[in-house]
C-alpha cells in the first residue's frame, strides 16, 4: 500500500472528512470546532466542505452537548463531538456517565447509541491541573463504552473511521502532544478494529505495555536497549475497551518480563489492571515482579521543571527495562 | 391559584376526550394497583406514584402523534401509559421481567417503547432534557416534522442540565417541547424554597422562548397549550416552556418522609382531582351518558387485572441473559 507521512491531526482530519462523505448521518459538534477548525485543528476545513449544519459550533455547554450527541444518536444519526479539554469532560459527568453507557443496557437492547465523544488531554503543554489531566481507568473502570487511545497517525485514522462506524458509543482520546507527530499512513481506506492491540515493537526479553504518548518513548527506549543487548516488546493496547488480554498475555508468556509505563496516575490506573490481569492470568511465566512508572499522585503542576519529574521518562523506563532484567529469584 | 376549568371543548372530538378519561382512569387504577403490590413485597426496588398529575401526561400525550416522541423520568408511569404503552408490558417491567419494556432490566424508573414514541426515561432529575434536544436535532436534521417532548418535574429546573439544554434548544430552534410538572416539592422542598424565578415560566425568558402556565389539573388547558407548542415546533419556530401545575396525592415515593406538606394543602388538592373535573365536565356538557364512563371504568379495571396476571406469570431474566444487553456485538 502506497503510505504518506502525515500528522496525527491529519489523520484524524481525514477519517472525519472519509466518514462524512461516506455516510450523511455523520455530523460534528462542538465548541469552536466549526469556523476555526478546533482550537487543535483537527476539525479544519470540514465546516467549508459540509456546512454549519453538519459541522456545528456550540455554546460551552459540555452537558448539552453530550446529551444532544446521545440523543441524535439515539434517533439514528451518527454524532461526533468533540470536548476540548478531557478536564472538561467531567462537566458533562451525568450524561457521559449516567446516560451515554446505561441507555442501551437499561432499555433492554431496545435502544443504541452510536456517538463518539472526541477529546485530548493536554500532555507537555504545561497547562496545570486543569487542563492536563487524563483519567482514562477511571473511564476504563464504567462498562458501556468503549475508549480508544490511539498513539500514531495510523492508528488515530483507523480507529476512529472505526469507532463512527461501530453501533456503540465511544470515548476517543487523543494526545495534544501527538497532534504533530508524523507517521506512515496508507492513501486506500482501511479500518482498524476495535479491541485489538498492537506490537509496536517484537522484541524477547522484556514486555513494555506502553500507554498513548508513552509507545513512542518505549519504542525509543528500545532503540538504545537493543545496542546493549536487552531485546523490548512494546505493545500498545490501542483500546482500552475492548481491552486485548490476549496479546498483553502473549507477549508476557514469551517474555516473562513486564513494564508498564502509562501518563496517567498509578494509583488504580490502566497500569495496575494490566498488572493485575497478568498476575491472575500469567503469573507462573513471570520471571521477575512488575514495574509500573505511571504519573506522580499530585495533580499536573504547572512548573515545567516540576511537570517533567511529574511523568514517567525513557530514563525511568530504561532503568526500569534494566532492572527487571537483572533481578534473580 | 385563580385557574379556570378551560372554556371551550366543542373544538374536541368526543372520541379523544373518551380517550382521555380513559388513560386519565388507567393511570390512576395502575398507580393504586403499584401502592398495592409494592407493599405486598411483590414490586421490588424504588418506585414513584403519578396519583393526581394524571391531566399533565394525558393532555401532554393527547396532542401528539404516535410517531412523535416524548422522554420521561422517575416518576414516568403515567407518561408511558399515556403516549400508549400497554400495561401489560410496563406492569412485567415493574416486577421485573423478561416480558416488560425493558426486559426487567430498567424495574419502574426506565421506560422504553420507540415503535408508540416512547424513547426511554432517565431516573437523574434532568438527565433527560439534553438527550430530548438531541432527538429534536436528529428529526430537523433528517427534515422529519416530528416533535419531541421532555417531562421533568420542577426540581429539575435547577439543574444545568435544563439551563444548557433550554440554550441550546433555542439557539437552533429545534421541535421540542419543554414540560415541566410542577407538584410544588422536590421531594420536601417547596419551590418557593429552591426556584429564585417568581414562576419557573418565567425561566424561558433567558432563553427567549415561551413560557406558559397552565393548570396542570386541567386535561383540556394542558392539551390546547402543547397543541400550540406542537403547531409552533413542527412550523420549525423551535422550543416551548410549558409549567403544568399540578400535586402528587401520594410521598415523593412509597414511604412517608415527613410532615412537610400541611394537610389541609394535600385535601385542597384531593379536591381538585383531575380525573373527576373531566368527569363532571363530559357529564354537565351531555357529551357522554355515565354509563359509557362507567363501561370505561370496568375496561380498564380488566386491563390492570390482567396486566398484573401477565406480569406475574412472567419469567425473570438471569444474568447471562442481562450481559447481552451491554454492547452491539
Amino acid at each position: 500500500m502506497a503510505a504518506r507521512e502525515i500528522t496525527y491531526v491529519q489523520a484524524l482530519n481525514e477519517a472525519l472528512r472519509e466518514e462524512m462523505r461516506r455516510d450523511e448521518r455523520v455530523f460534528l459538534m462542538g465548541e469552536d470546532i466549526g469556523i476555526i477548525g478546533g482550537v487543535f485543528k483537527v476539525t479544519q476545513g470540514l465546516y467549508e466542505e459540509f456546512g454549519p449544519e453538519r459541522v456545528r459550533d456550540t455554546p460551552i455547554s459540555e452537558t448539552a452537548i453530550v446529551g444532544a450527541a446521545i440523543g441524535a444518536a439515539i434517533a439514528g444519526m451518527r454524532p461526533v463531538a468533540e470536548i476540548m479539554y478531557m478536564d472538561f469532560l467531567m462537566c458533562a459527568g451525568d450524561q457521559l456517565i449516567n446516560h451515554l453507557p446505561k441507555i442501551r443496557f437499561m432499555t433492554g437492547g431496545k435502544l443504541k447509541v452510536p456517538a463518539v465523544i472526541r477529546t485530548q488531554y493536554g500532555l507537555y503543554r504545561y497547562a496545570a491541573a486543569q487542563h492536563s489531566q487524563f483519567y482514562p481507568a477511571f473511564l476504563m473502570n464504567i462498562p458501556g463504552f468503549y475508549i480508544e487511545v490511539p498513539s500514531t497517525p495510523y492508528d488515530a485514522k483507523g480507529l476512529l473511521k472505526s469507532a463512527i462506524r461501530d453501533e456503540n458509543p465511544d470515548i476517543f482520546i487523543e494526545c495534544a502532544a501527538l497532534y504533530r507527530i508524523k507517521g506512515p499512513v496508507p492513501e486506500e481506506e482501511y479500518l482498524i478494529p476495535l479491541g485489538q492491540a498492537d506490537i509496536k515493537r517484537e522484541g524477547n526479553d522484556v514486555t513494555v505495555f506502553a500507554l498513548s504518548y508513552m509507545v513512542h518513548v518505549a519504542l525509543s527506549a528500545a532503540k538504545k536497549l537493543e545496542a546493549e543487548g536487552i531485546s523490548v516488546e512494546v505493545v500498545d493496547p490501542r483500546t482500552l475497551n475492548p481491552f486485548d488480554k490476549r496479546t498483553l498475555i502473549e507477549s508476557v508468556k514469551k517474555t516473562g518480563r513486564l513494564v508498564i509505563i502509562e501518563p496517567d496516575h498509578k494509583t488504580a490506573g490502566v497500569g495496575a489492571e494490566v498488572a493485575a490481569i497478568v498476575a491472575e492470568e500469567a503469573y507462573e511465566y513471570l520471571n521477575a515482579p512488575v514495574i509500573r512508572l505511571a504519573a506522580e499522585d499530585i495533580p499536573p503542576p504547572f512548573s515545567p521543571k516540576a511537570y517533567n519529574a511529574f511523568l514517567p521518562n525513557e530514563e525511568k523506563l530504561i532503568n526500569a527495562i534494566k532492572k527487571v532484567m537483572k533481578y534473580k529469584r | 391559584m385563580g385557574l379556570n376549568m378551560s372554556s371551550s371543548i366543542s373544538e374536541i372530538s368526543k372520541e379523544v376526550l373518551l380517550d382521555m378519561y380513559y388513560k386519565m382512569i388507567l393511570i390512576r387504577r395502575f398507580e393504586e394497583k403499584v401502592v398495592e403490590l409494592y407493599r405486598a413485597g411483590e414490586i421490588p426496588g424504588i418506585a414513584h406514584g403519578y396519583i393526581g398529575e394524571e391531566a399533565v401526561a394525558v393532555g401532554v400525550c393527547s396532542a401528539l402523534r404516535k410517531d412523535d416522541y416524548i422522554l420521561s423520568t422517575h416518576r414516568g408511569h403515567g407518561h408511558s401509559l399515556a403516549k400508549g404503552i400497554h400495561p401489560r408490558y410496563l406492569m412485567a417491567e415493574l416486577f421485573g421481567r423478561k416480558t416488560g419494556v425493558c426486559k426487567g432490566i430498567g424495574g419502574s424508573m426506565h421506560s422504553t417503547e420507540p415503535e408508540v414514541g416512547v424513547i426511554f426515561s432517565s431516573a437523574i432529575v434532568g438527565g433527560n432534557i439534553p438527550i430530548a434536544v438531541g432527538v429534536a436535532l436528529a428529526m430537523k436534521m433528517q427534515r422529519r416534522d416530528n416533535v419531541v417532548v421532555s417531562f421533568f418535574g420542577d426540581g429539575a429546573t435547577n439543574t444545568g442540565a435544563f439551563h444548557e439544554a433550554l440554550n441550546l434548544a433555542s439557539i437552533w430552534k429545534l421541535p421540542v417541547i419543554f414540560v415541566c410538572e410542577n407538584n410544588f416539592y422536590a421531594i420536601s422542598t417547596h419551590v418557593s424554597r429552591s426556584v429564585a424565578a417568581k414562576e419557573i415560566a418565567d425561566r424561558a425568558v433567558a432563553y427567549n422562548i415561551p413560557g406558559k402556565v397552565v393548570d396542570g389539573n386541567d386535561v383540556i388547558e394542558v392539551y390546547k397549550t402543547t397543541l400550540e407548542a406542537v403547531e409552533r415546533a413542527r412550523r420549525g419556530e423551535g422550543p416551548t416552556l410549558i409549567e403544568a401545575r399540578t400535586y402528587r396525592w401520594l410521598d415523593h415515593g412509597m414511604y412517608y418522609l415527613g410532615p412537610y406538606r400541611p394537610k389541609e394543602e394535600v385535601e385542597a388538592w384531593k379536591q381538585r382531582c383531575p380525573i373527576k373535573r373531566l368527569k363532571d365536565l363530559l357529564l354537565s356538557k351531555g357529551i357522554v351518558a355515565e354509563d359509557v364512563l362507567v363501561n370505561i371504568e370496568r375496561r380498564v379495571e380488566e386491563e390492570i387485572e390482567d396486566a398484573v396476571k401477565f406480569a406475574r406469570e412472567s419469567e425473570e431474566p438471569d444474568l447471562d441473559f442481562v450481559k447481552q444487553f451491554v454492547y452491539v456485538r
